[in-house]
């Protein structure tokens, strides 16, 4: 049986079932969007496990049997098993941390609809290999976050939701316009098909135009620096699980995968492309930091400095270089781990205090020792000091600065590091050392299952440098290999075909 | 060719209303001008001048029919837009029943 569709379908399904079941029974809805979440953390596991040991390491699946380019096909090669591997170990662990953390609102049901409907989103956008249901599911995923940003329903939320939706649907437009502008010229929507098609048709105008076109589009929905407005408000004011899934994996996905996807496989990489990326990247390492290192609201600076490591993957991935790809995803997996810590530890925090302002916090590592703890793992993480995995990456993206002669670059992403650090020294001492504020000495720890999704990604911090060794590496190196060796998708897609 | 700068410059219109009116029903109405102008201009790539409907007939010899495939695209394209629409206005109506306006220099709790 083919593994591949089970992706969207397992979270369509579960959403279905948890809107139709869910306002009847309480627990129906922890159970299910728990178990459905699991079966897709194994399922990818298992499928970038299968994927390995297969020659040339791609798998195609035909919906509907009808063959491609007439039919609709997913595409699963090593760059998109990774990033389900990533998507779905922080989708996981969000859902166990949320059984807990959502009681604290109503209708606990819609809110695992919309996670799950985000899920399959996401999972669509990952596994799809036609550029119009690239487009569908990333409007699946973005309506969802929509809904989710404003699912607190204070006036905060409402607007920060406007803002998000506003500026989403504008970037989506963008989006559609540049396939529009593709599809007139190539006459096919596949993306293999496609990509052949540019490449024996030769260069032509449009296709700068729609390159702008989709860094537009896609950039705004990875939060770019100029188009990065609307990530501030949007992201502390979903709860936190959204927080953590938004930063942690829906920026990445929508934006850099998409982005990285179409411009190395399908339109095939410029080196003008390549140098507006690049400093792009650059712009927002450096403007995050510095927006994120005099923020109060713990959960805004964190969003801050989700703009700010997006441009470590960009900047990285923007390089061209083998060694440049590699560090760019190896720190796109460790900012979805660790960011996605950090939301759920201001979760736990505001859950506990039920504030999110530094200034009023203090001392609470006596009340709180575990979430301090993973705490101050994720930001060391974040940080980029040495045991831990944000370094390695970090090192790796510097490196191959250097190496692409790039000097310039490499000192901002040092900069910018130490700025980083600079930030979380603020936040450890504000929230965890110092005297213990008076208000907080009844503040317990929160409960075993928020505890335990916390433990286990602290844990991953500490084990994922390993990926920059062998054997691990392969699974990076195969994936940074499918963006190096762009050109060749078309042809692997062709080869699984038949 | 006239048609296609017509489309341009409903898009124009659509992204002018979005960037410039302080009213969030004008702003969530450019939103819905600017998605209608991609639409057209989707089914514009798929016009050929003269062409029939791309139904399929015994007895009938088809020379000459308009692409179907866009026409099948901004079908769910039009969904899609109905469903952030939809959302919108109900964030809209929720934002007024919170600051009582709809004015969007005097929705601004969110700041730094």
């Amino acid at each position: 049986m083919n593994i591949i569709p089970l992706f969207v379908i397992i979270p369509l399904a579960a959403a279905f079932l948890i809107s139709f079941a869910g306002r009847f029974a309480k627990r129906i809805p922890d159970i299910l969007g728990n178990s459905a979440c699991f079966a897709l953390l194994f399922l990818s596991i298992y499928m970038a496990n299968a994927l390995y040991k297969i020659p040339g390491h791609i798998l195609v699946y035909k919906v509907g049997g009808w063959i491609p380019p007439i039919g609709i096909s997913m595409v699963v090669d090593s760059l998109t098993a990774f990033m389900l591997v990533t998507v779905n170990l922080v989708a996981f662990m969000i859902a166990v941390f949320s059984i807990e953390y959502m009681t604290k609102y109503t209708d606990k049901w819609k809110f695992y609809t919309l996670f799950m409907l985000m899920i399959a989103g996401i999972n669509g956008v990952t596994i799809t290999g036609d550029l119009f249901n690239l487009f569908v599911f990333l409007e699946i995923a973005s309506i969802s976050s929509y809904a989710l940003v404003a699912f607190g329903t204070e006036s905060e939320e409402m607007e920060a939701s406007f803002k998000y939706a506003v500026m989403g649907s504008v970037a989506s437009s963008f989006i559609l316009l540049g396939i529009a502008f593709l599809y007139s010229w190539t006459s096919t929507l596949n993306m293999a098909d496609m990509a052949s098609v540019l490449a024996e048709k030769g260069y032509t105008r449009t296709l700068p135009f729609v390159s702008v076109l989709f860094l537009m589009g896609f950039g705004l929905k990875a939060a770019l620096v100029p188009f990065h407005g609307w990530l501030p408000d949007a992201h502390p004011s979903a709860p936190a699980p959204i927080s953590a899934m938004l930063s942690g994996v829906l920026i990445k996905v929508l934006g850099v995968y998409a982005l990285s996807r179409i411009f190395y496989n399908v339109l095939g990489m410029d080196s003008r492309i390549l140098s507006i990326l690049i400093f792009l990247g650059a712009l927002s390492m450096l403007v995050g930091v510095f927006l994120a290192i005099g923020q109060w609201d713990l959960k805004r600076l964190l969003a801050y400095h989700s703009i700010s490591q997006i441009g470590y993957v960009i900047l990285g991935i923007g390089l061209g270089t083998p060694l440049g790809i590699f560090g760019g995803l190896f720190h796109l997996f460790n900012h979805s781990i660790f960011k996605s810590l950090l939301f759920l530890n201001s979760g736990a925090i505001d859950y506990s205090i039920g504030t999110r302002n530094l200034q009023e916090m203090g001392g609470l590592r006596a009340r709180m020792p575990v979430t301090a703890a993973t705490n101050l793992i994720a930001s060391m993480s974040i940080a980029g000091i040495p045991p831990f995995n944000g370094f390695f990456s970090k090192l790796i993206i510097i490196l191959a600065c250097v190496q692409a002669h790039h000097a310039g670059y490499a000192f901002i992403a040092v900069i910018g590091s130490i700025l980083t650090l600079a930030s979380f020294m603020k936040v450890q001492r504000y929230a965890f050392f110092g005297v213990l504020n008076k208000k907080w000495e009844a503040a317990k720890e929160v409960p075993v299952g928020m505890l335990a999704s916390m433990i286990v990604l602290g844990l991953v911090c500490i084990v994922a440098g390993l990926f920059a060794l062998p054997p691990f590496s392969a699974f990076l190196t195969n994936a940074a290999n499918v963006l190096v060796n762009g050109k060749d998708y078309a042809a692997l897609v062709w080869g699984a075909v038949k | 060719m006239t048609a296609y700068l017509l489309c341009l410059v409903l898009f124009s219109i659509g992204l002018y209303c979005i960037l410039r009116k302080r009213n969030l029903i004008k702003i969530i109405i450019g939103i819905g001008i600017v998605e209608y102008a991609v639409n057209l201009f989707f089914i514009l790539v798929g016009y050929r001048t003269g062409g029939r409907s791309p139904i399929f007939a015994r007895d009938q010899v088809i020379t000459n029919m308009v692409d179907p495939l866009p026409q099948a695209l901004v079908l769910t394209s039009i969904v899609i837009g109905l469903a952030v629409t939809a959302l919108l206005v109900a964030i809209a109506i929720r934002i007024y029943e919170k600051y009582g306006t709809f004015d969007i220099t005097k929705i601004n709790k969110l700041k730094g």
